[in-house]
């Protein structure tokens, strides 16, 4: 019996059902990602050129955004403000940077912690912060020689606070490590410290300047939270879109400003690509880690610079921590909770709360689920290597497309007459699809570097045991990736909390949001609660963060011993 | 599976009575947040098969919403709204003539003249300007007892007022002054002001919350608003300016093709009670029912005096005539979302 077995042709190979199983979920990721992505910026696209009952009109609602002053002049504004803010960031940040890795002084743990707080709050936070610090009433208005807080002024600091996490993350990570022989080089070739600098250390993190720069620029050319807050008069694009669209329900000009939105941070993408590509290649595998030595006059400057910012960042958070504790600013600074009790205010509750929990748990749950799967196909499988490419390429577009653009064309699309997802429209689950949209790339490139650090014999080894792929990715990839898995679903939290710009076209009275709350009171003049609210989405979001890292290193200690 | 199956009849049998026991009624409005949870409850005690929805933002907002959705109309009930919006979205047949119960109790002058009323009011809100004493002081301003003392210079950059686009209180200011003194002065009044204004701001409400923290001294706002920051201990003084003070009537109507028309003239039904207007009355001095209303505290005195002769017929006539031409002069200052 045995032999005739034996002798038996071989019925069908496991990796034949391993393959279709696999080329089937990659179509169905592919799938996933065009109708939460392409379709909906492709439908906006359409109806930048077409009137409001859907006739073709060609170029006419470009021609009469450019007829109109009032609102073609917020393109030189917007430009503006996010290139000297940018400017401001990368400044600040690279010196921060510098600080923390490339000179000896004390407490840097606590610094780092300090500067990555701004991750945690959403953008409105910064701006309500500087009402009080800096408005008519402002403790500290005598700071501004009489301008006024409200403008570029205030656009300017606010967003530099919200984006200097973000430069330092990239920047801290060009100066992280270096090539000591370069600097020995240097030393001996008889250069000067500033030539050194500039020759070594400033071109050595080059690339990672160029990316943090347009990073920042995007990112802040895109955010309307702290222009809405603080900006008064001043027009920029990103709170033309949300004036055009929420104010004048003109949803055809809301697509023309998009538009214009999509330029820049297409270019900054294409950009960052190109930077992160060069960075790679730079340090050779002979290089000699760079241990900075003491000197005293550059650790004075480097402390003096690091405490400066980090003050800076503790007292804003602090001013709104106060803000939202004083009974009756800035007549009776007594503390009390009663802002906290949201049920007065304009268009905040603690049922909004309720829902942006609901929302940050379901894309952190739901979308580190989505992304790691997509990334593991097109990482790990062996199939259809030009819908793994499309996979690749769809996750990528996300970085490029501003929160704004993004909700907006989710009305379009899933508001269209006819679309059998109609139904998802005004639901907690159309907020999960955006925000875990709108967070694809990083959440996916993330996830991608994980995997590549995974040997692929796994799998090889696997398919030669004929164990069917799914069960090494259970037993296998998923246990040994889990660090990276939370870090995403983290990611996603922290930024489900925060985010306003895609879901601000999104909430039903059902679904009003924490993060679109503290606009919204803040826009009735509740000024107080809004602050309060904000402080709820730091609080809760540094709740998060310290389970997350205890977490983490449980998981390191029970999982990871192979990377010891 | 019989679990399965228990639990899914128990299921479908819950969803089915919930959805007979409760009509979801969705009612945009643009009443002040802070009373529309005490609206909530007092319809629902009455009418528990009820469940208001309220869709809550700017008396613009709201008119823009409506007027985007014309074609596949999202709401039920509109109530709440700046009579101007409604007459306007009314010449448009947006909605649905009803005479409620006991419509004939109220003042004829706050209902449709039409048979049976496209829409029904419920009550005046009232402008005023909230002036903060003790900024005031500080900058030695005097208390401005006129409109028109508003355009001193000392005033520069010491007034907000709301965006009339996206702000009912706003329009019913531009329209009260167009109607006192007719276009020529109005519009020369509304340039001086224009450059003692610090902002316009999206909410009605807000000028008056502005002035309550002393971001600004002066902000043009609303009776209700001022009664409620100063009873809340900001030091503020409710003023309303001598020449006259614009009014606007918040009133209610049905949507015309809504699906839930027997709740909906449920709605209308209480909202023209005698127990609403008393309900009215607790932040609102004017009501649409006649000798129901009792003195609000904190309102400024002899306020209902002052009312101007307010046509609406003319207001809502030329609504977006004013707002394009307001947009046109002074768009610059404002804040997003107008």
């Amino acid at each position: 019996m045995a032999e005739l077995a034996l002798a038996a042709p071989r019925v069908r190979p496991r990796p034949g059902r391993d393959e279709r199983l696999m080329g089937g979920a990659l179509a169905l990721v592919a799938l996933y990602l065009i109708v939460t992505l392409l379709a909906p910026l492709l439908l906006m696209l359409a109806k930048s050129v077409q009137d409001r009952d859907g006739a073709w009109v060609g170029l006419a609602n470009f021609s009469a955004y450019f007829g109109n002053p009032a609102l073609s002049g917020a393109i030189g504004n917007s430009l503006w403000v996010s290139a000297l803010s940018t400017l401001i960031v990368i400044a600040l940040a690279f010196g921060y940077a510098y600080a923390l890795h490339r000179s000896r002084i004390p407490f840097r743990g606590f610094f780092r912690l300090v500067a990555l707080l701004p991750l945690l709050a959403p953008s409105l936070l910064p701006a309500i912060a500087l009402v009080y610090l800096f408005g008519n009433q402002g403790a500290l208005k005598g700071w501004l020689f009489g301008e006024s807080i409200y403008g570029p002024i205030g656009i300017v600091i606010g967003s530099v606070f919200w984006t200097f996490p973000h430069a330092l993350l990239i920047l801290g990570a060009a100066l992280a490590t270096a090539d000591a022989r370069l600097y020995e080089a240097s030393d001996s070739l008889g250069a000067s410290r500033w030539r050194t600098f500039t020759t070594v250390t400033l071109s050595g993190a080059r690339y990672g300047l160029i990316g943090a720069a347009f990073v920042v620029f995007t990112l802040i050319i895109t955010d309307f939270g702290v222009p809405k807050v603080i900006g008064g008069p001043f027009n920029m694009l990103a709170t033309d879109i949300y004036k055009q669209v929420v104010g004048q329900q003109n949803f055809q000009m809301g697509a023309v400003v998009s538009l214009l939105l999509l330029l820049p941070a297409l270019l900054a993408f294409l950009v960052e690509r190109w930077a992160q590509r060069r960075q790679v290649a730079g340090l050779s595998s002979r290089a000699v880690p760079y241990r900075p030595k003491p000197r005293r006059s550059r650790d004075l400057v480097a402390l003096a610079l690091a405490v400066a910012v980090a003050a800076m960042i503790l007292g804003i958070l602090g001013m709104a921590a106060f803000a939202s504790l004083a009974k009756l600013w800035p007549y009776d600074l007594g503390l009390s909770l009663r802002h906290y009790d949201f049920s007065a205010a304009d268009g905040g509750s603690w049922a909004s709360y309720g829902n942006s929990l609901r929302l940050a748990l379901y894309t952190a749950l739901f979308g580190s689920l989505v992304v790691f799967v997509g990334a593991y196909l097109v990482e790990k499988s062996r199939v259809a290597r030009p819908l793994r490419t499309a996979v690749h390429l769809l996750a990528l577009i996300p970085m490029a497309v501003p929160g704004m653009v993004l909700g907006l064309a989710y009305i379009f699309f899933f508001n269209a007459r006819g679309n059998p997802l109609n139904f998802l429209y005004g639901g907690m689950a159309l907020l999960v699809l955006a925000t875990i949209a709108h967070f694809y790339t990083v959440s996916h490139l993330t996830a991608l570097t994980a995997l590549k650090q995974l040997d692929p014999e796994f799998e090889a080894v696997s398919a030669a045991l004929k164990t069917p792929f799914y069960r090494t990715f259970w037993r296998v990839t998923m246990p040994l990736c889990l660090p990276a898995i939370l870090d995403i679903a983290m990611y996603l939290f922290i930024n489900a909390m925060t985010t306003v710009s895609a879901v601000v076209f999104l909430y039903s009275p059902d679904t009003a949001l924490a993060s679109v709350a503290v606009l919204n009171m803040d826009d009735a003049g509740d000024t107080a609660p809004a602050a309060a609210m904000a402080m709820l989405i730091v609080v809760t979001c540094a709740g998060a963060k310290l389970l997350h890292l205890s977490l983490s290193r449980w998981l390191l200690h029970r999982t990871q011993a192979w990377r010891r | 599976m019989l679990f399965a199956r228990l639990f899914g009849a128990l299921a479908l049998a819950g969803v089915a009575f919930t959805a007979q026991a409760k009509t979801e009624l969705l009612v945009y409005t643009a009443v002040e947040a802070d009373e529309l949870a005490k609206f909530k409850r007092a319809i629902e005690a009455d009418h528990p098969d009820l469940d208001i929805k309220w869709v809550r933002d700017s008396t613009g907002i709201i008119t823009a919403k409506l007027l985007a959705e014309k074609a596949n109309p999202q709401a039920d009930v509109v109530w709440g709204l700046a009579v101007t919006s409604l007459k306007f979205l009314a010449g448009q047949g947006y909605f649905q003539p009803y005479a409620p119960k006991g419509v004939e109790a109220l003042d004829p002058q706050y209902v449709d003249s039409a048979t049976p009323p496209q829409w029904v009011g419920q009550r005046a809100w009232v402008a005023a300007l909230c002036f903060n004493t003790v900024e005031a002081e500080k900058a030695q301003l005097p208390k401005p007892a006129s409109w028109h003392d508003l355009l001193k210079p000392e005033f520069k950059g010491k007034v907000v007022m709301p965006n009339p686009s996206s702000s009912g209180t706003g329009f019913l200011d531009v329209s009260a002054w167009l109607q006192m003194w007719g276009d020529e002065k109005a519009w020369r009044y509304m340039d001086g002001l224009h450059e003692n204004i610090a902002q316009y701001t999206h909410s009605g409400s807000k000028p008056c919350k502005m002035a309550a923290a002393g971001e600004v001294p002066v902000g043009i706002s609303f009776a209700y608003r001022g009664a409620q920051e100063k009873s809340k201990g900001a030091p503020i003084e409710v003023i309303a300016p001598s020449e006259g003070v614009g009014w606007d009537l918040e009133a209610f109507a049905i949507v015309k093709g809504t699906r839930k028309l027997e709740a909906a003239k449920q709605l209308a039904d209480w909202s023209a009670s005698r127990k609403a207007n008393a309900l009215y009355n607790e932040g609102y001095a004017v009501v649409a029912m006649p000798g129901v209303a009792k003195p609000v505290p904190n309102y400024p005195e002899g306020i209902a005096e002052k009312m101007i002769q307010n046509d609406f017929g003319w207001v809502a006539k030329h609504r977006e005539m004013i707002l394009a031409e307001w947009a046109k002069r002074y768009d610059g200052k404002s804040e997003p979302k107008q």
